[in-house]
């Protein structure tokens, strides 16, 4: 019994583990109130998103989270410690292990992608210059960039842009990594390539990955857990599953904003229920009261008074 | 009460630079390299200044100098000093005000802006000691050097113009150089241009660190540090003098 326990105390504690816990955080500028007791934990191993419409206060949070902002109250804590009582040399300890991709990239313009990508391996590490170019080589190859060592952050694409940004934020091998609007800027094929490679990044490397995001794609795609926020508040927590069978009003118009996105959560609900793509199931399909409801709405759409003044 | 907030926040500004160095080799690698693009970099404007300041004030001396009971090595007397105590310290700070002013508030405006601060910060080093400091040693070394070089250009300008302008021969002009020298002159010029180095690199930088917006903030930026600094230049010009002499 105690052999079991302690397993389960064991596993708790490596679940623990380089998590964060955000714990009623308050922030303001000047009398404006940003940030309205948020609370959360954002998951190792996971792709923790931060979702919700312009001034919401998900980019405060996160620059909270980091550090850049100081918090009026509350607390954020990393594996259990304290980052807002934190004493600055630790903080700067804690922050060797932070990663940050920023909306913008961020890089160095006047340093060659080698050169921004081995900034962090000649700042921090006492490693020879041949076994920082092969880390660099190595980070460079994992984000699917090759033969651009040499080249100026202006001679690169928006995506490779952020694909480089990636590189210089992993290179260290931080256990944290936070995106800003990773895909803001790019299109919607590159947004998903950069989702998708944060995603196998974080679990390679288990990192607790913080993405601020207010792309549907992201959402759907690589949300593990996510964090609707709505003026400045915890709206909504739940995973990119969970977010289709969501009642929450706001969260539905934030995130199905357009009519066709309505419909395809609606199939898509369906489609979760078995009940579409199957004949047979059709008797039961129009007897299902959660059917008629969804039909209902619908019906409710079609004979919107805007939709049916657009119609010559 | 702005200026004191602001003042206080450069305070701050001055006082957070002082941590111990993340990387001594990186730390000295942003020195050199300020060094060069601050040293080398306004090589080219002092001395064409220097030269052409000498070369104006042998003349305009000359011009006045009309008494035939004053001797011609007045001129080389006048020149001498002048250069030294005030228009080598003050005149080149501050044209190296506008010229290296503008440049540290914008690239520090640039990099507040496009977050490379940001991103340097989340990595754990302490931006006003990485990107701030070199560039006020780097300035506290190059510009009392500059200072030096357009004292000699400019004594060597004013002596090429009265010698290609007949307005004295070389032999006198180089006896005149000579006579009633005071060394303490050098002294106080020096002071002076340490003085002003400082204040145009560090007021530069306060307000390129502290931009807020975007490219538009960075040109206002770059436009008030170049003219609070040439104020405080001055400022600090007539105070230096009302001490030092």
């Amino acid at each position: 019994m105690w052999h079991n326990a302690f397993l389960q105390l064991a596993t708790c504690n490596l679940q623990l583990s380089n998590m964060i816990e955000i714990k009623d955080v308050n922030k303001s500028f000047g009398e404006k109130q940003i940030l309205k007791g948020v609370s959360a934990v954002m998951e190792t191993g996971k792709t923790n998103l931060i979702i919700g419409t312009s001034g919401s206060g998900k980019t405060v949070l996160q620059k909270c989270m980091v550090g850049l902002f100081e918090v009026d109250g509350g607390e954020i804590l990393y594996d259990g410690k304290s980052f807002t009582t934190m004493p600055e040399d630790e903080r700067k300890e804690l922050r060797q292990q932070i990663g940050m991709l920023f909306q913008g990239s961020a890089l160095f313009d006047s340093m060659t992608v080698e050169q921004n990508v081995k900034f962090p391996l000649d700042m921090f590490t006492k490693w020879d210059h041949k076994k920082k170019i092969d880390r660099v080589n190595e980070v460079l190859e994992r984000v699917n960039l090759k033969d651009t060592n040499k080249k100026f952050p202006a001679e690169v694409s928006g995506g490779m842009k952020k694909r480089v940004g990636i590189a210089r934020a992993i290179v260290l091998n931080p256990k944290y990594l936070f995106c800003d609007e990773p895909n803001s800027g790019l299109d919607p094929q590159t947004s998903m390539v950069i989702d998708l490679l944060i995603k196998e990044i974080t679990e390679e490397y288990n990192m607790t990955t913080v993405i601020n995001t207010h792309d549907m794609n992201s959402v759907m795609e690589i949300g593990e857990n996510i964090l609707y926020m709505f003026e400045g508040e915890k709206e909504w927590i739940g995973n990119n599953k969970e977010i289709i069978f969501s009642k929450n009003q706001r969260l539905n118009e934030f995130i199905f904003a357009s009519e066709f996105l309505r419909d395809a959560k609606d199939m898509r609900m369906l489609e979760e229920k078995g009940i579409i793509n199957n004949e047979r199931n059709m008797d039961a399909l129009m007897e299902d009261p959660e059917t008629h409801l969804l039909m209902g709405d619908n019906e409710k759409r079609e004979s919107h008074p805007d939709r049916e003044e657009k119609k010559p | 009460m702005k200026f004191l907030s602001t003042f206080g926040s450069y305070i701050l500004l001055i006082k957070g630079m002082f941590t111990k160095p993340e990387n001594y080799k990186m730390y000295w690698k942003e020195f050199v390299h300020q060094c060069v693009e601050i040293g080398i970099g306004a090589l080219g404007i002092v001395v064409i200044i220097s030269v052409f300041m000498g070369a104006v004030s042998a003349v305009q001396t000359a011009a006045q100098l009309t008494n035939p009971l004053v001797p011609k090595t007045t001129i080389s007397q006048v020149v001498r000093d002048t250069v030294i105590t005030e228009f080598a310290p003050t005149l080149v700070c501050i044209v190296l005000a506008g010229v290296i002013g503008s440049k540290i508030a914008g690239e520090l405006g640039n990099m507040r802006v496009s977050e490379q601060i940001d991103a340097l910060e989340i990595m754990g080093i302490n931006t006003k000691s990485y990107l701030v400091m070199p560039k006020i040693l780097a300035a506290l070394v190059t510009i009392p050097l500059l200072v030096v070089i357009a004292m000699v250009l400019g004594i060597l300008g004013g002596r090429i113009a009265s010698t290609m302008g007949g307005i004295v021969s070389g032999d006198i002009f180089d006896k005149g150089l000579l006579m009633g020298f005071t060394p303490f002159y050098v002294t106080f010029a020096m002071a002076k241009a340490y003085t002003f180095s400082f204040i145009l690199s560090s007021v530069p930088a306060f307000y390129g660190y502290n931009v807020k917006g975007g490219a538009l903030e960075i040109g206002r930026a770059s436009t008030t540090a170049v003219v609070a600094s040439c104020i405080l230049i001055l400022f600090a010009d007539y105070i230096l003098a009302a001490i030092l002499l």
